[in-house]
């Protein structure tokens, strides 16, 4: 038997979680760079077109006079006026071209990170590991929390297809490319909720590949990573302690590591503090007990294709087992 | 022997006539070899594709429509944008581009066949067996879904099940191959058949676009041929060329792509602007403004064409440098795009503009283009494009670029050549209904789309979430397509009824100068009763009575003046092919064996043999001189 639970209507699960993902919401050190340099671009090149588009309603439109001015002088004065044209058109590229440099530069502005996450983009999800040989490293997937004002350096991977990882508000994007490595750098200037999104075609549910960056307070960041660093809780709810036995019995633990206990399976999503993320499903849904429920009980509906295998569940199991989830904050 | 200077003009039109003329019925119209029956068949062909590709896009605007709408699922989403791509660049946009080529350049240029007319007819075939393919693959639910740029590994051996992305790589073998044929065509046409007196300085602007043109299918398309032919390798035999884990690379794939993937923007849009610049001049009824300038970005726009392609790789990860110097050199593709632009302004300020349909959609292509230009200016820049590469800035700007600066050309060259090739005016009031709808919704469909791409809309998605800021936009760049559906629904309404319907054109009707309005509408089997002599750009206009003619040419068999590469001086009489209905059976030959070739290796060892057979039919010594000095 399914649990009631997924009957509820798909656009109230499917709703995701808020974050502003636009290149013109500029909320990095990057991201502000860049959406000068959109905004300049743009400018310049709004009064080329509308310079361009007087000559043509011009031509079109003004008096004609008794002869064709085909006659020599006017010919000349015509070379005269097309050959500035074409210089101008030099100046302006080579200005553009000049201040593209620049921008490259100044996003370039090399300093030691004071944090550094590797990214294995994988389809379609995102799995964040925080290296951290002193404090200890952990894992996430599909959601970072990173300090504001503080250089991150991300090291991107791919496990299998070209992925590309994408935050507009905080910066360009840069691919995952299978056998290499790409870094990228990212600095919060205020904090918030920031929506990444999968930008490379990678497959049937590159659609629904997205992550969220969630930039903080120094003070905040450093409770959410010794948090994070912690094993998962054990719960003294006995609803949740009995989906703890399902997830063991019922083979999630091949694929999913919950720190601290028997579950080590690293095909899915570390699971350990599942319960803090704001999503689930890379940002399908907002995490509830009830959209867990929806997930787990049927995740190839939700997410068509996608590498997680319809498990036969009891109703019980399927609350004990969201209940679990919902638990491990 | 018998020449045509022997001849009165009654006579001699009916021995052309009978040397000329294909057999009638169904194997006669197989084995024509006629080069405007081969360029009507493919531009017909091609604009079925155009609105078969149409549907596609209707089809993937009702699913964006909304948020998590569930008109079309996943893969079949994935299969549309992908059919979508792969039909209009290799099945509608290259053909159609090269298929008024056929048709025009050697009515142009003044002779009485395309060079080697029978692999004209045989890489019709084989276009005709490529599409086929890749539709009848889409009705099976088994349609490529990896772009049409088909990145590895996704399209590779391990991501990309079933025969999906070899069908792909498959479609891009049939193509190419029939683009290489014609592209040798146009180019030995231009230079070896040209009317005595057609020195380089009087070729038409539009032979000159398709000349440049052709040079870049001839330097473009191998590098595509390689990299689906080691994607099949791959994929079939266990090769590694883009596995990685093997010593393979991915990104190598992605610069042999691009290597061909940029230049073919120019292989549409340089026949695109040849028609601007042989049409503007006739409605103005002035010369051009600035020829020799005009060749000249065509050319250098052909040789920038082959430095740009890492443009569309800034964010893979590569060196600075490299990066700084494709910025450079796509930034400077912007100056011969200016010189042409500055050149049809001059053009039309000094004439005086007949507002005719052809003149209208000329227009929308200078206002449009010229946006799709100025955003390209934009992605040309490493960090701009990190923003915008793969979301809807880029879709709109290549629509910009596509559409408005390839098609608003080619509908414009329909309308101007659709007497020419019928015999019949199309309606001018249907043509502006045409141009309004289309040059309207066409802005108001694809120019929200750079402001989605920069509120982080990304390309390729089936869907997105309802608390995303896309969802208005999407809804009114939907509704805005099916107003644009309806100007061409308009604009194919007006071209099929004006076939059998439409005033009767006459020969020149908009008193254009170049050659092919010297002769009747439509053409003879033969073209010209004599071959004409040229002594001036605009031939009809410095001669408006009766072009000089030359002689000499056999009328009892087909017979071609072959002249210089340079002055177009006469340098020797040579044979033209009879039809023969064997590059039909070649094609077929060659359909089956790359076919089978999706399936087992060994289809390249035993399918050769057919092919074999088929050559041997074509080459089969005819037992005479092929030409005279």
């Amino acid at each position: 038997m399914r649990a009631p639970l997924i009957l509820l209507p798909l656009p109230v699960l499917l709703s995701g979680c808020g974050g502003s993902q636009s290149a013109l919401d500029a909320q990095g050190y990057s991201g502000a760079l860049l959406r000068d340099l959109i905004v300049l671009i743009v400018v310049v090149c709004l009064v080329v077109w509308i310079g361009v588009m007087i000559m043509l309603a011009w031509s079109l439109t003004r008096r004609r006079d008794g002869q064709a001015g085909d006659s020599r002088g006017s010919e000349q004065r015509l070379g005269v006026w097309v050959s500035g044209a074409v210089a101008a058109t030099v100046l302006i590229i080579g200005g553009l071209t000049i201040l593209s440099f620049q921008t490259t530069r100044s996003l370039d502005r090399a300093g030691d990170p004071d944090l550094t996450i590797r990214v294995r983009a994988q389809q379609w999800w995102w799995q964040f590991v925080y290296e951290d040989a002193d404090a200890g490293s952990f894992q996430t997937a599909n959601e970072i929390h990173i300090p504001v004002g503080k250089e991150v350096r991300v090291r991107l991977e791919s496990t299998d297809v070209i992925h590309s990882f994408w935050v507009p508000s905080l910066g360009g994007k840069q691919d995952l490319v299978p056998g290499r490595e790409n870094l990228l750098t990212l600095r919060a200037e205020r904090p918030g909720v920031y929506r990444g999104q999968c930008a490379e075609f990678c497959g049937l549910q590159h659609s629904h590949m997205a992550f969220f960056v969630i930039a903080e307070e120094e003070e905040s960041y450093r409770q959410w990573a010794a948090t994070q660093r912690q094993p998962g809780a054990q719960t003294g709810e006995a609803e949740a302690s009995a989906g703890k036995a399902v997830f063991m019995a019922r083979r999630c633990a091949a694929c999913h590591t919950i720190r601290g206990t028997g579950a080590t399976g690293t095909t899915g999503p570390d699971l350990t503090h599942v319960g803090s993320r704001r999503t689930i499903a890379a940002g399908l849904m907002d995490n509830t007990r009830g959209s867990l429920a929806a997930w787990i009980a049927d995740p190839q509906t939700l997410k068509p294709g996608n590498n997680m295998p319809l498990v036969p569940l009891t109703g019980d199991e399927l609350r004990q087992l969201s209940a679990y989830m919902e638990s491990l904050k | 022997m018998v020449t045509d200077a022997d001849l009165d003009e009654a006579e001699l039109e009916r021995q052309l006539a009978r040397t000329w003329t294909s057999k009638p019925g169904f194997w006669g119209a197989i084995a024509s070899v006629d080069h405007k029956v081969v360029a009507r068949r493919y531009i017909v062909t091609a604009f079925v594709f155009l609105i078969l590709g149409g549907i596609l896009a209707l089809a993937m605007r009702l699913q964006l429509s909304q948020p998590e709408a569930r008109f079309v699922d996943a893969d079949r989403y994935n299969q549309i944008f992908t059919m979508h791509g792969s039909n209009m660049m290799f099945l509608f946009a290259v053909p159609v581009m090269e298929a008024m080529a056929v048709y025009l350049v050697p009515l142009m240029v003044g002779t009485r066949n395309i060079a080697f007319p029978r692999l004209n007819a045989f890489s019709y075939w084989l276009f005709l067996a490529g599409g086929l393919l890749l539709w009848i693959s889409f009705a099976l639910d088994t349609a490529p879904d990896i772009g049409w740029f088909a990145y590895v590994p996704l399209s590779g051996p391990e991501y990309g099940a079933g025969k999906r992305a070899d069908i792909w790589a498959q479609m891009i073998t049939f193509t190419e191959v029939s683009a290489l044929a014609i592209a040798v065509e146009i180019v030995v046409t231009v230079f070896k058949q040209r009317a005595p007196g057609m020195s380089l300085d009087r070729i038409p602007l539009l032979v000159w676009s398709m000349l440049v043109m052709a040079f870049l299918v001839i330097m473009a398309m191998p590098a595509i041929m390689f990299a689906s032919s080691t994607l099949i390798m791959d994929r079939l035999v266990g090769t590694h060329f883009y596995n990685p884990a093997e010593g393979g690379d991915a990104l190598l794939w992605q610069h042999l792509f691009w290597f061909f993937g940029h230049p073919e923007v120019y292989i549409i849009f340089l026949p695109a602007v040849g028609m601007v610049s042989t049409i503007l001049p006739t409605f103005v009824q002035r010369p051009v403004f600035g020829y020799l300038p005009l060749v000249m970005a065509l050319i250098a726009t052909g040789v920038l064409a082959f430095g740009l392609w890492v443009h569309h790789m800034f964010v893979v990860g590569l060196p600075r440098l490299g990066e700084s110097f494709f910025t450079a050199s796509s930034m400077s593709i912007a100056i011969p795009a200016g010189v042409q632009i500055f050149c049809w302004l001059a053009t039309l300020w000094s004439g005086r503009p007949v507002f005719k349909t052809p003149l209208l959609f000329v227009i929308g292509f200078i206002i449009t283009f010229v946006i799709g230009g100025l955003t390209g200016v934009m992605v040309a820049s490493v960090p701009f494009d990190a923003q915008v590469h793969d979301t809807y800035f880029v879709v709109a700007h290549f629509h910009y670029v596509l559409i408005g600066g390839a098609v608003f050309p080619l509908i414009a060259a329909v309308y101007y050549w659709f007497p020419k090739m019928t015999g019949r005016m199309m309606s001018e009031r249907l043509g502006q209904w045409a141009f309004w709808l289309i040059f309207i919704s066409f802005h108001l469909t694809f120019f929200p789309m750079h402001i989605l791409g920069l509120q982080g809309m990304p390309r390729r998605i089936y869907t997105y979430q309802p608390d995303l800021p896309w969802a208005g936009l999407n809804l009114f760049v939907s509704l805005s397509a099916i107003i644009l559906s309806l100007g061409f629904l308009v604009f194919f309404i007006d071209a099929i009824r004006s076939w059998s319907f439409g005033r009767p054109a006459g020969d020149n009707p908009w008193n254009a100068p170049t050659l092919e309005w010297a002769t009747s509408s439509p053409p003879p089997p033969y073209n010209f009763r004599s071959i004409p002599v040229v002594d001036d750009r605009n031939p009809l206009w410095s001669q408006p009575d009766a072009l000089p003619v030359s002689s000499g040419l056999r009328t009892d068999r087909r017979e071609l003046l072959i002249t210089g590469v340079v002055e177009a001086l006469p340098e020797a009489r040579e044979s033209s092919p009879q039809d023969s209905v064997w590059p039909f059976w070649a094609a077929i030959a060659t359909s089956v064996m790359l076919i089978w070739s999706i399936f087992s290796p060994w289809a390249v060892v035993w399918g050769s043999i057919p092919i074999a057979i088929a050559l041997i039919g074509w080459f089969w010594p005819k037992g005479e001189a092929e030409d005279e000095s």
